[in-house]
């Protein structure tokens, strides 16, 4: 290995640690403080600091928004479940080769252009308010279930792609080592294939899952009451958006660390690829 | 499978073609080959070598012609490919080990799923194999922390554990560094004392003149000239086969 490379965060001085910190630690402050001040002495912003920032109506919100909230992380879970099996049904029939196999191909081809290109709200509406319309018998009216639903499926076509992606990278030298074996085409898939295309998705993959995590707030439009739903409601009565600022801070809670867990990940394995580079 | 050896030919090829697209890299081989016997497939970059072996391990369909392994036509219709790559093993020239996988679990997967053996005697067989190609202490180790050699050697130690008739190694020394190759053919070495019918492609002249039985020179997709290691080396007919040779020698491999 040659050189080292660690991430020059700090300005990459080499005399001492301690005073590349201490740079970056003052210049840090320094243009923070300079946007703090630039911001406050704005014409407009003790009205938007009332409007927006309230404490008062902040800590008031915060619970009721809080317990809220646990409904989208209901949708969210339930959601990830189905995605992440839908997604690789989906992925593999894409991946299949030979003439037998066209139809499976074309439905994967279609389902994932389709949900892909349709903006998520309107799936959401569809389903939401169109199949409760319909009136079928047997058929649940339940807007978290039609929301869970359109959720699930928009987001297997994008999920559907990144295991595509991950299946794409192996390379087919490795199929066929496991088909000279004697392994057969599912053998081969569920041993040799998967294993490692979805080790190397498994970043994209929580990318996707933060985006989820904040569509989320689209089942709101079906009148489930979630957090941003909650939130809307508090505002309406209060005349006053702080709510949504309490909103904001429940999604961040979620979705920043699971942020640092994908670029903790992904450092991992570019660690371990010069890792094993070097091993040679 | 019956007995290993049970048919005297091991491999009969007749008028084998092979295209990619308007490219055709096979025009017509015919090769036959005697249980235990070893013939080494020497010929230019691009004269089809890879591609007859994987045509034999059907790993590509065949354009035309046919093959039969062990006087079994495999290249007939409705023949269970999975079934007939069991009998036969292929090495690569760059390994092709899966990486997710420790040495161990690379040799007992085929076994285990595709013989369906219980885990002990897949690990009981492929230790012994492992012991034997002096890799006993590797058998935890993950494929990226091995020597291209000790990779190449689980390579072949993966495709033996299916207890193949037949076995094809595709150039499998030429992605080593020079100290290396040695002790990878000592392997093939040992394994044609114990009687392994082997198809070799490979470009190490010395070798091949060494442990084929009978070598075949393959230019522009058909085996333009085969006979004994001494007569194609020493004494070759063709004009082609002469230059090859004559650009081996220059580039000092022979
Ligand atoms: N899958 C493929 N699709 C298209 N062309 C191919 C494919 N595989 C091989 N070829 C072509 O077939 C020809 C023969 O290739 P092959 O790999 O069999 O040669 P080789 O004798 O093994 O050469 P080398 O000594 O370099 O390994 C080459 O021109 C190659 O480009
Ligand atoms: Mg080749």
């Amino acid at each position: 290995m040659n050189g080292r490379r660690g991430s020059h965060l700090f300005g990459g001085v080499q005399d001492s640690a301690a005073k590349s910190v201490g740079v970056a630690a003052l210049s840090t402050v320094v243009v923070f403080a300079v946007l703090g001040y630039l911001i406050v002495n704005t014409p407009g912003w003790t009205e938007f600091q009332q409007g927006f920032f309230d404490s008062g109506e902040f800590s008031r919100s915060l619970p009721s928004i809080g317990a809220a909230f646990l409904v989208n992380i209901k949708l969210f879970l339930l959601a990830e479940v189905f995605i992440l099996v839908l997604a690789l049904l989906l992925a593999v029939m894409r991946s299949l080769d030979g003439p037998v196999f066209l139809p499976f191909r074309i439905i994967s081809v279609v389902y994932t252009d389709f949900f892909r290109g349709v903006p998520g709200i309107l799936i959401v509406y569809v389903l939401g308010f169109g199949i409760p319309s319909l009136q079928i018998p047997g058929v649940t009216i339940d807007p978290f279930f039609w929301a869970l639903v359109a959720l699930i499926l928009v987001y297997s076509a994008y999920v559907a792609e990144v295991y595509r992606a991950g299946i794409d990278s192996v390379h087919s030298s490795q199929n066929a080592a496991a088909r000279s074996l004697g392994l057969s085409r599912a053998q081969a898939l569920r041993y040799v294939v998967l294993p490692q295309a979805v080790r190397r998705v498994i970043p994209p993959l929580l990318n996707d899952f933060i985006g989820l995590q904040k569509d989320t707030a689209l089942v709101s439009f079906l009148g489930v009451v979630e957090a941003f739903q909650r939130a809307n409601i508090i505002s309406a009565g209060d005349f006053n958006f702080t709510p949504y600022a309490a909103t904001a801070v429940f999604f961040l809670i979620i979705t920043v660390p699971m942020a640092r867990f994908v670029d903790w990940l992904v450092a991992r394995d570019r660690r371990r690829q010069m890792a094993g580079a070097g091993a040679r | 499978m019956t007995a290993v050896g049970a048919h005297p030919e091991a491999l009969h090829a007749e008028g084998v073609h092979k295209s990619f697209g308007r490219l055709e890299v096979l025009r017509g081989i015919d090769l036959t080959m005697a249980t235990h016997e070893v013939v080494c497939l020497i010929g230019a970059s691009g004269s089809g070598k890879s591609t007859l072996l994987r045509c034999i391990d059907l790993l590509e369909p065949v354009s035309g012609g046919r093959i039969m392994v062990a006087g079994r036509e495999i290249t007939a219709r409705g023949v269970d490919a999975n079934q007939v790559r069991r009998g036969i093993g292929i090495v690569f020239q760059s390994f092709n080990l899966f990486p997710h996988m420790s040495v161990l679990r690379n040799v007992i997967l085929a076994p285990r799923k595709v013989l369906g053996l219980s885990r002990q005697q897949a690990v009981e067989e492929a230790d012994a194999l492992l012991e034997r190609f002096g890799l006993a202490d590797k058998r935890l180790e993950y494929p990226d922390r091995l020597s291209g050699g000790q990779q190449q050697r689980v390579a072949i130690v993966r495709a033996l554990a299916m207890r193949p008739e037949l076995l094809l190694l595709d150039e499998v020394t030429s992605a080593l560094d020079p100290e290396l190759v040695a002790d990878v053919l000592d392997v093939i070495r040992d394994l044609r004392t114990q009687g392994m019918t082997m198809l070799i492609a490979t470009h190490e002249m010395g070798f091949a003149r060494d442990i084929a039985d009978r070598v075949c020179f393959l230019d522009a997709g058909q085996i333009l000239e085969e006979g004994p290691p001494s007569a194609i080396f020493s004494s070759p007919k063709e004009p082609r086969t002469r230059q090859f040779l004559d650009r081996i020698i220059r580039a000092g491999r022979l």
